[in-house]
């Protein structure tokens, strides 16, 4: 691991103009997180704080009742029950997930941009039209359906569409690509003579796979289920569209909040709840990174 | 390998998370607005022989919902620019116009109730009749609706009605009464829909226990709320965009629509309105207090109730108008459309059976949380 420069001390012109450099390289950067990230932010963590106002917007008289609202079984129900399914398609996703990507990482040079490029291919097409593709996929009429009748497994039809399990499926579908490619990049990287040594210490494949190639990429694990966890708490169109309307997640209810209740500072004390939530859990990968990753650091 | 290469993920996921949340988290911009507000009394001195050509517009409206050349027609007939705005939803259109800041939209196009809400904010003109001789097009039901007796403050665009929807070939007894989509058969599981919209949620139970879809009785919500949660444990599907194109494919037999989204052009669907009444909605043109161009504000809602232009929306987006002209000249011009689409043909009386939409002010949030307990009740 890299120790802090042990060089001789920079020239003072020279740390002159690095620190212009930074700021140049850093101001774009800088200025669009300060306008698109913090100043949003601050303004919906302002408005929990107020009363709503009669069409939307806040009326500016301060009151706690939001955050006591947050409490009502109601909607603690609907944010418990949208971390559950966002969980349950984060563990699927890991599951499906880092087969595919250690297998693209073996692959030759020339079959990995082929596979990689697959992967985000679907990226390509607009998000509604993937999610609707669904429905022609699984309705009653539908291809799926033809298939098994076709094929005599089903006399008629089964309703395929519309429940729990279908938004999980489109919730898998639109983010399984942001849990392979963080884990293809943790594989990738492995060192082949680790995987190696362990066999010629006499470790069986699943052994290796275990104590050695697990353990290593427990970051990249981390960062894929980040990345496929938060989104999924967020999304309001896979619920809508896919679950036939049925079923509520925290990104429903935020929206609904602000585009149909009109009201902005319960919208924003359920966004902040949700906010929450993920600091709580970048902070966990963090920490778990930096544990695995200090294991890394000790072999170089 | 470095442990820096990790936690420089840190920072990058933060972001992303934080973007993703505080997109859909900020609207526009803060409004603040004082509640309960009288209309105004004071109106400003029209000027009738005002030279319109120095004046121009913005209008906001939703897409599709008026002629493409409109701007030029309007260019060419009275001389002034206008400038098209849109908007997807009411509540979109709301938070453009009920700043108390000048929000630019000299004419907005809103539903009944929110131009009802508007005006008790005192944010709109109260229309000079005199400048908008082409009301007299209008049919005299068009101005009794409850929101606006008399059309002090709004001019209806179109109007009508909510009711079911429904495919001859797969719906064995033809539906009478709300209770047939609260209650459905069996054999229809999966494909019978409602709308989610909280207000037109609660109007097939509120109209079929006999109450007012602009109650606001606890414990006449909460027997409703009873209703609706049976039919959603029954297996309600929940659709207010695409349930015209999943009935025209047959992956629905019945479903809750307005009267203009029912495609009554394929032969096997038909539209109905329960027997125990629906409601009597309409989109209406305001003109806002903080126009400058009040004169030509005038002279294009008088413009639109012309009946050549008027009868575009009918015979293009399939609503009724309530401009008797215009609905004679599409009966002229067009008689198989009107044949083929029977919700067309609903007369005046009819609607008017119907009960209109009124804001409730700080009570429609028992809407929305009957709305929020029937979508999170498994």
């Amino acid at each position: 691991m890299a120790g802090p420069s042990t060089g001789r001390p920079p020239r003072r012109s020279r740390a002159l103009g690095s620190a212009a450099a930074r700021l140049v390289f850093l101001g774009p950067g800088l200025g669009y997180l300060i306008v698109f990230l913090i100043v949003p932010l601050a303004l919906v963590l302002s408005y929990t704080i107020f009363k709503r106002g009669r069409f939307g917007g806040v009326v500016y008289e301060a009151t706690a009742d939001n955050f006591g609202r947050l409490f009502d079984p109601l909607y603690l129900d609907i944010v418990i029950s949208s971390v559950r399914t966002a969980a349950l398609t984060t563990l699927i996703a890991l599951l499906i997930g880092y087969p595919t990507a250690y297998v693209i990482a073996l692959l030759p040079r020339r079959w990995k941009t082929i596979a990689l490029i697959a992967i985000v291919m679907p990226f390509w097409t607009n998000f509604l039209i993937r999610v609707y593709a669904w429905i022609i996929l699984l309705s009653g009429p539908g291809l799926v359906n033809n298939a098994l009748t076709g094929i005599g497994l089903i006399d008629k039809p089964i309703q395929l569409l519309y429940n729990e399990g279908t938004i999980v499926t489109g919730l898998l579908y639109s983010y399984l690509p942001l849990m392979i490619l963080p884990l293809y990049a943790a594989i990738e990287r492995l060192d082949p003579q680790l995987r190696e040594a362990s066999a010629n210490l006499g470790a069986r494949p699943a052994r290796t796979l275990l104590s050695v190639t697990l353990p290593l990429t427990v970051p990249g694990i981390l960062t894929g289920c980040v990345f496929v966890f938060v989104p999924c708490l967020g999304n309001f169109v896979v619920p809508e569209i896919l679950g036939g309307g049925r079923s509520i997640m925290a990104g429903n209810l935020i929206r609904d909040q602000f585009l149909k209740a009109r009201d902005w500072p319960f919208g924003s004390t359920l966004a902040l709840a949700v906010v929450a939530i993920l600091i709580i859990l970048l902070f966990l990968q963090a920490w778990v990174s930096r544990a695995y990753g200090g294991i890394e650091g000790r072999r170089a | 390998m470095s442990r820096i290469r990790y936690t420089r993920r840190l920072p990058a996921a933060a972001i992303a998370a934080g973007l993703v949340l505080a997109l859909a988290a900020c609207g526009g911009s803060s409004s603040t607005s004082a509640d309960g507000a009288a209309p105004s009394a004071a109106t400003d001195q029209l000027n009738p022989n005002a030279d319109l050509s120095k004046q121009s517009l913005n209008i906001t409206i939703w897409d599709g919902y008026s002629p493409k050349d409109l701007p030029q027609r309007v260019k060419e007939k009275l001389g002034f620019d206008v400038k098209v705005a849109i908007h997807d939803t009411n509540e979109m259109a709301m938070a453009k116009l009920a700043t108390n800041t000048d929000s630019g939209i000299d004419v907005g196009f809103v539903s009944g109730q929110y131009a009802q809400a508007l005006n008790e904010q005192g944010l709109l003109e109260p229309l000079h009749p005199e400048l908008i001789p082409n009301l007299a097009n209008l049919y005299p039901e068009a101005s009794q609706m409850s929101f606006d007796k008399g059309n002090k403050f709004s001019v209806p665009y179109t109007w009508g009605t909510t009711g079911i929807c429904y495919r001859t070939d797969m719906v064995k007894t033809p539906p009478t009464s709300w209770n047939d989509i609260l209650n459905p058969p069996a054999d229809l599981k999966g494909k019978v829909t409602m709308m989610t919209t909280e207000r037109w949620l609660a109007l097939p139970a509120l109209k079929y226990l006999g109450d007012s879809i602009n109650t606001t009785d606890d414990k006449q919500l909460a027997q409703a709320k009873d209703l609706l949660i049976k039919a959603k444990q029954w297996g309600m599907l929940y659709d207010d965009t695409t349930f015209g194109a999943k009935l025209d494919k047959g992956e629905a037999a019945m479903v809750e629509a307005w009267d203009g989204w029912c495609p009554t052009t394929n032969p096997k669907i038909k539209f109905m309105v329960p027997k125990e009444g629906s409601d009597l909605w309409s989109d209406t043109m305001v003109i806002m207090k903080s126009s400058k161009n009040k004169e030509a504000a005038h002279a294009f809602i008088n413009f639109i109730l012309d009946p050549k232009v008027h009868s575009w929306v009918a015979e293009n987006i399939l609503y009724k108008v309530p401009n008797k002209a215009a609905m004679d000249l599409v009966a002229q011009n067009d008689k198989p459309l009107l044949e083929k689409n029977a919700p067309l043909k609903m007369t005046p009386a009819e609607l008017l059976k119907g009960e209109s939409i009124i804001d409730l002010g700080e009570a429609s949030s028992k809407y929305t949380r009957l709305a929020t307990e029937i979508s999170a009740k498994q």
